[in-house]
């Protein structure tokens, strides 16, 4: 409990840094948000009136710690940029509301697809004991490690959308609209995503059964009796599996924070475009709140990553 | 095969077969040929030398972000993991944050406070990258601290630097030399991720990440344009990851 | 052991089916090599498509919508007094006739008739008043359409008559009312929706993914428009944009680049025109050494226009040597002769030797790097002042950095970038006027600014032509800054519509658009 208590401690904490370095950040570089809206067309007067509206006339100080106490009361402000309809602008939570799904089910398809393709890889590769196949897996998994995810969506773009057709670039569905289409145009980036870390996955569970299937249990479960099968996927695939799962959650982590540069390349209107155009256009209420979601994500899931490891390896907790 | 890419990259920093920005009309979307042996650009540019170019490039902004962060990294990780306390405490949660942070916004803040350009593209994956290192030799210092030789050394009266640096440090370095490898390889993957963003390196400056943006609008009609410099992305990390994974095994 | 390489190869021959299966579920869309022709075919009614978008819509207000990419859209959906036509003139729109008092101090606007709003009213003279007095700061102080602060009152004079009084005379006023008309009070409610007179109606606004609009069925130009609903569909790369174009997910395209044009040419119908941009290398007349007239001249010399023409818009744009847009007929006056359109490196060299710089100098040139066109012609502009001895580097900033310190702060040596123009000549032109907030140059001509005033305060219009002609060529002759081009827009028309026109202005004119049989 003391545990729980201090983690959430250093969350807070974390958080808290976190969005006061965005802060400043946002009033150190260049451009701000008045300029960026009015443009070449700005007048003095509709300038005063747009700092007024935006409430960008109080020092610094006072805007952060009125926007702290907002998101403590559950209000994520509004966004400077992005308008609701003519009088309105675009409340911050319904905006990234309304693409966290994309960004979402953007993960849980990837990491479907790197579980479904990692595990029997890994497995198949840890109990062949052909070399040539040995060889030839270590070489694939290597080279799709290699690809950095633009490149390889550039190539799913190519190959799927250009050469066999089997979707249109850039012709994404909203969920709203239509979900089958829209979940089958994001396995298209989600395989983009997958590839390399289901290499990743796969290799690492290979290795991490190897180590169990030299172990002392195993031995003794096959002098025993057991049959192989028995041994495989009862005691080593079992055991073996317990660090892959604190893998995917890190991995998990990183598609969640790290599906921009995708994003990008496929035209999805998830977080990472709207990270992305929010910083361009100093849109900073937006850009304040998936910070802290993102780093909010990232540090989340090491610390289930962490409970996880004290769960299976009782020897860690005492520390 | 790592080798000849090196070797490109650095002959391209000095000489390439044809200047990297001389533009021709004439020679718009050439295919490739023994001219020009990636073919040309929509600007009539030679693919190749600017693929020479990239190469040094990458290289170069990768070994100063590897070399940046690892220094700090040792320096930082080591006084931390030996000393503890509150100062450890501090910058745990201040790589915490670093961590937490995109790494893109935070490139992304320090090019726009100082500008862009190759010097503040490594510095702010320098920054980027700090934090991993920090803590791989922040673990190590503390496994190590406890050891009976640094205990029996430290009865003898060693200075604390000459513990740490002369007794510690050098026990590190097999694990230190994976973790460099493999941030050398997310150091180019950054770097071009960034370029390709249209944040890292700018042009008219021949850089692999932007070439493949520049290059995604033309991949019916030049696909060259586009398989040149991605694939001398993936030759490079995959170079490099066997090299680590060679290097791994030697240690064994 | 073999049964697992069998195992294998099952898997990946799955994989390979299951993906093969997908090819041919889409058709290809390649029709007949089509003519670059928005051409005939007969017109039906009905449908709805897909237009591609750079830019996020920056309000859904008429009166607030600064950005171009904005306007281009809000004109299907509201409409001002007058409204401009594809010739640059204006036509009557909600006015059915207006006159202008001999002192140019009086306008006077008969509403046309029983149109109404897409939400059904009809149009009363309360509205234009609201509407008039909220875009020139009549109602609260702030004007909202700067050209309009010179309002000084908007009376009723009955139930289709509205009466309008300005404090100067300027005859390019009258351009400046097609400023939309919206009900009365609309501007100030809650959860206002968008409503407007024009041939369609807002439907639905989502952030990074576009803005749809329907059809208005008591649109009050009878047979207009065609289509059903256009859903305007914000792209976030010229590349995708190409992709989509490809993978049929859009229909019209309208900011090609060349070389796309190039490649799209085989299955859509490509149609181009002069744009409303002037694009400049703007050169900083207050920064060393461009605060030198001769160093202003060396670089306009040291230009190919035609070589850059070449390489960034396929030999589409037109080249232009002063700020003046040639779709303005009466007034625009050709200079390309003044420096020549293409490389004179003797003469260059020869300025830049008097000027003190035989060996040349270093030139930054700041683009705004989200355009690519400027980036693009960065490239070319900087590889040919090289030829000159001019080290020039390329420094690309965002957009937003680009409008804080080059635009308002004016803290750059040189930019490459496009100012938009409207349907009057004095729009550019003002800009460059020594104590013009707009001045982003710092250029500075008292002999300028006295034809500029003159121009813009002549009434009569030979007289005046001649004026801004003399205006341009100030500005040309002293190298205000190194102009460029009028680029060219080129859209990507899907083959099986038809009826797109052009317009002098920045609008995507939607009503006339149909599908063809």
């Amino acid at each position: 409990m003391k545990y729980l208590g201090k983690k959430i401690v250093t969350l807070i904490m974390t958080l808290f840094v976190v969005s006061a370095a965005a802060f400043i950040a946002f009033q150190i570089i260049p451009g701000d948000v008045v300029t960026s809206i009015l443009g070449t067309e700005a007048t003095p007067e509709r300038e005063a009136q747009l700092r007024e509206e935006l409430g960008l006339n109080d020092p610094p100080v006072v805007r952060y710690f009125r926007w702290v106490g907002g998101v403590l009361t559950g209000d994520l402000g509004v966004s400077y940029r992005y308008a609701k309809n003519m009088n309105e602008m675009m409340p911050v939570a319904e905006l990234i509301g309304d693409k966290l799904p994309v960004t979402l089910s953007l993960a849980a398809i990837s990491l479907v697809l790197i579980v479904v393709v990692s595990i029997p890889l890994g497995v198949l590769w840890a109990r062949s004991k052909n070399k040539v196949l040995d060889a030839a897996l270590g070489v694939i998994t290597q080279a799709s490690m290699a690809i950095p995810s633009f490149f390889l969506g550039i190539i799913v773009t190519y190959l799927f959308g250009m050469v066999l057709k089997c979707f249109a670039p850039g012709g994404y569905v909203s969920y709203e609209k239509d979900i089958g289409s829209f979940l089958f145009y994001l396995l298209f980036p989600a395989l983009a995503i997958a590839l390399p870390k289901a290499a990743m996955t796969a290799r690492f569970l290979r290795n991490s059964m190897l180590t169990e299937m030299r172990s002392d249990y195993v031995r003794t479960a096959r002098s025993k009796g057991c049959s192989e099968r028995r041994v495989m996927y009862g005691h080593v695939l079992r055991n073996a599996m317990m660090p892959v799962i604190t893998f995917l959650g890190m991995i998990i982590a990183e598609i969640v924070a790290g599906s921009i540069v995708v994003e990008q390349v496929f035209s999805l209107p998830g977080i990472g475009r709207l990270l992305i155009s929010s910083i361009s256009t100093r849109d900073l209420p937006v850009v304040e709140i998936l910070i802290l979601y993102i780093t909010f994500v990232v540090i989340f899931v090491y610390f289930l990553v962490d409970i996880l490891y004290r769960v299976v390896d009782p020897r860690i907790s005492g520390k | 095969m790592t080798g000849l890419v090196v070797l490109l990259g650095i002959l391209g920093v000095f000489w390439t077969p044809h200047s990297t920005t001389a533009m021709s009309a004439s020679e718009r979307f050439a295919a490739p040929s023994l001219g020009h042996f990636f073919g040309t650009d929509n600007f009539g540019r030679d693919i190749f030398s600017r693929v020479m170019k990239g190469i040094g490039t990458t290289i170069l902004i990768s070994t100063l972000v590897v070399a940046i962060s690892g220094a700090a990294g040792i320096l930082v990780g080591a006084l931390t993991g030996y000393f503890g306390g509150i100062v450890d405490e501090i910058v745990m949660r201040i790589t915490d944050a670093i961590n937490g942070f995109p790494s893109i916004l935070l490139a992304l803040v320090v090019i726009s406070v100082m500008g862009t350009g190759q010097r503040n593209l490594v510095i702010s994956l320098g920054i980027v990258f700090m934090p991993s290192y920090i803590r791989i030799v922040r673990s190590e210092f503390i496994r190590l601290r406890d050891a009976d030789y640094i205990s029996r050394a430290r009865l003898m009266g060693v200075g604390r630097g000459r513990i740490l640096f002369v007794h510690i440090l050098p026990n590190i370095f097999s694990t230190f030399w994976v973790s460099v490898m493999i941030g050398f390889n997310n150091a180019i993957l950054a770097e071009s991720g960034m370029s390709y963003l249209g944040i890292g390196v700018q042009p008219p400056q021949a850089s692999l990440g932007k070439m493949l943006s520049d290059a995604q609008g033309y991949l019916t009609t030049a696909p060259w344009y586009a398989l040149a410099p991605g694939l001398t992305i993936v030759w490079i990390v995959l170079g490099f990851s066997l090299l680590s994974e060679g290097i791994q095994r030697l240690g064994k | 052991m073999k049964k697992r390489i069998g195992v294998l190869l099952i898997m990946a021959l799955l994989t390979m089916a299951a993906l093969g299966g997908c090819a041919g579920g889409t058709e290809d869309s390649s029709g007949d090599n089509s003519s670059t022709e928005s051409q005939a075919g007969n017109p039906v009614y009905g449908g709805s498509i897909v237009v591609g978008i750079q830019q996020d819509v920056d309000s859904l207000d008429p009166h607030k919508a600064t950005a171009a990419g904005t306007k281009e859209i809000l004109f299907n959906i509201f409409e001002g007094l007058v409204k401009p036509d594809e010739n640059g003139d204006l036509m009557k729109a909600l006015a059915s006739d207006y006159t202008i008092s001999e002192d140019g101090l009086v306008y006077t606007f008969t509403l046309r008739q029983g149109v109404k709003f897409h939400n059904g009213n009809v149009v009363t003279a309360e509205d234009v008043k609201y509407s008039l007095d909220r875009a020139s700061g009549l109602l609260d102080g702030t004007p909202l359409i700067s050209s309009l602060s010179v309002l000084t009152s908007v009376d009723i004079l009955d139930e289709k008559t509205v009466q309008v009084t300005v404090g100067s005379a300027n005859t390019e006023l009258i351009y400046s009312f097609v400023a939309a008309i919206i009900p009365a009070g609309s501007g100030e409610e809650e959860s206002g929706t968008p409503i407007g007179t024009g041939p369609f109606s807002f439907v639905s606004y989502k952030p990074q993914e576009g803005i749809v609009i329907a059809k208005n069925p008591d649109y009050w130009q009878q047979g207009l428009p065609y289509l059903d609903e256009v859903n305007f569909k914000i792209v976030n790369s010229p590349d995708t944009a190409l992709l989509e174009l490809k993978g049929g997910s859009i229909q019209i395209y309208p900011y090609l680049t060349d070389s796309q044009a190039g490649e799209l040419k085989d299955s859509f119908q490509i149609l181009s025109a002069p744009s409303d941009v002037v694009q400049a290398l703007f050169l900083n007349n207050a920064s060393e050494p461009l605060n030198d007239v001769r160093i202003r001249q060396a670089i306009c010399y040291a230009l190919d226009l035609n070589m850059v023409n070449e390489y960034v818009a396929g030999g589409g744009a037109t080249l232009v040597s002063s700020a003046m847009l040639p779709t303005l007929h009466s007034y625009y006056v050709d200079l390309t002769d003044t420096y020549g359109s293409s490389a004179n490196i003797e003469k260059a060299q020869e300025l830049m030797a008097d000027a003190g710089y035989p060996d040349g100098f270093d030139l930054e040139i700041t683009v705004p790097s989200n355009y690519e066109y400027h980036m693009q012609t960065a490239e070319v502009v900087a590889e040919q002042l090289k030829a000159a001895g001019i080290n020039a580097t390329i420094n690309p900033v965002e957009w937003s950095s680009w409008l804080s310190d080059c635009y308002t702060d004016r803290n750059y040596q040189s930019t490459i970038s496009g100012i938009t123009s409207d349907m009057t000549p004095g729009y550019l032109t003002n800009r460059f006027q020594t104590d013009s907030k707009k001045n982003f140059v710092n250029f500075a001509s008292a002999a300028y600014d006295e034809a500029y005033q003159a121009a813009a305060a002549a009434l009569d219009p030979a007289e005046k032509a001649e004026l801004y002609k003399q205006v341009q060529k100030i500005l040309c002759d002293e190298a205000g800054s190194a102009f460029i081009q009028v680029p060219p827009i080129t859209i990507a028309m899907d083959p099986k519509l038809g009826g797109y026109k052009f317009y002098p202005v920045y609008v995507q004119d939607m009503s006339t658009v149909y599908y063809t049989e």
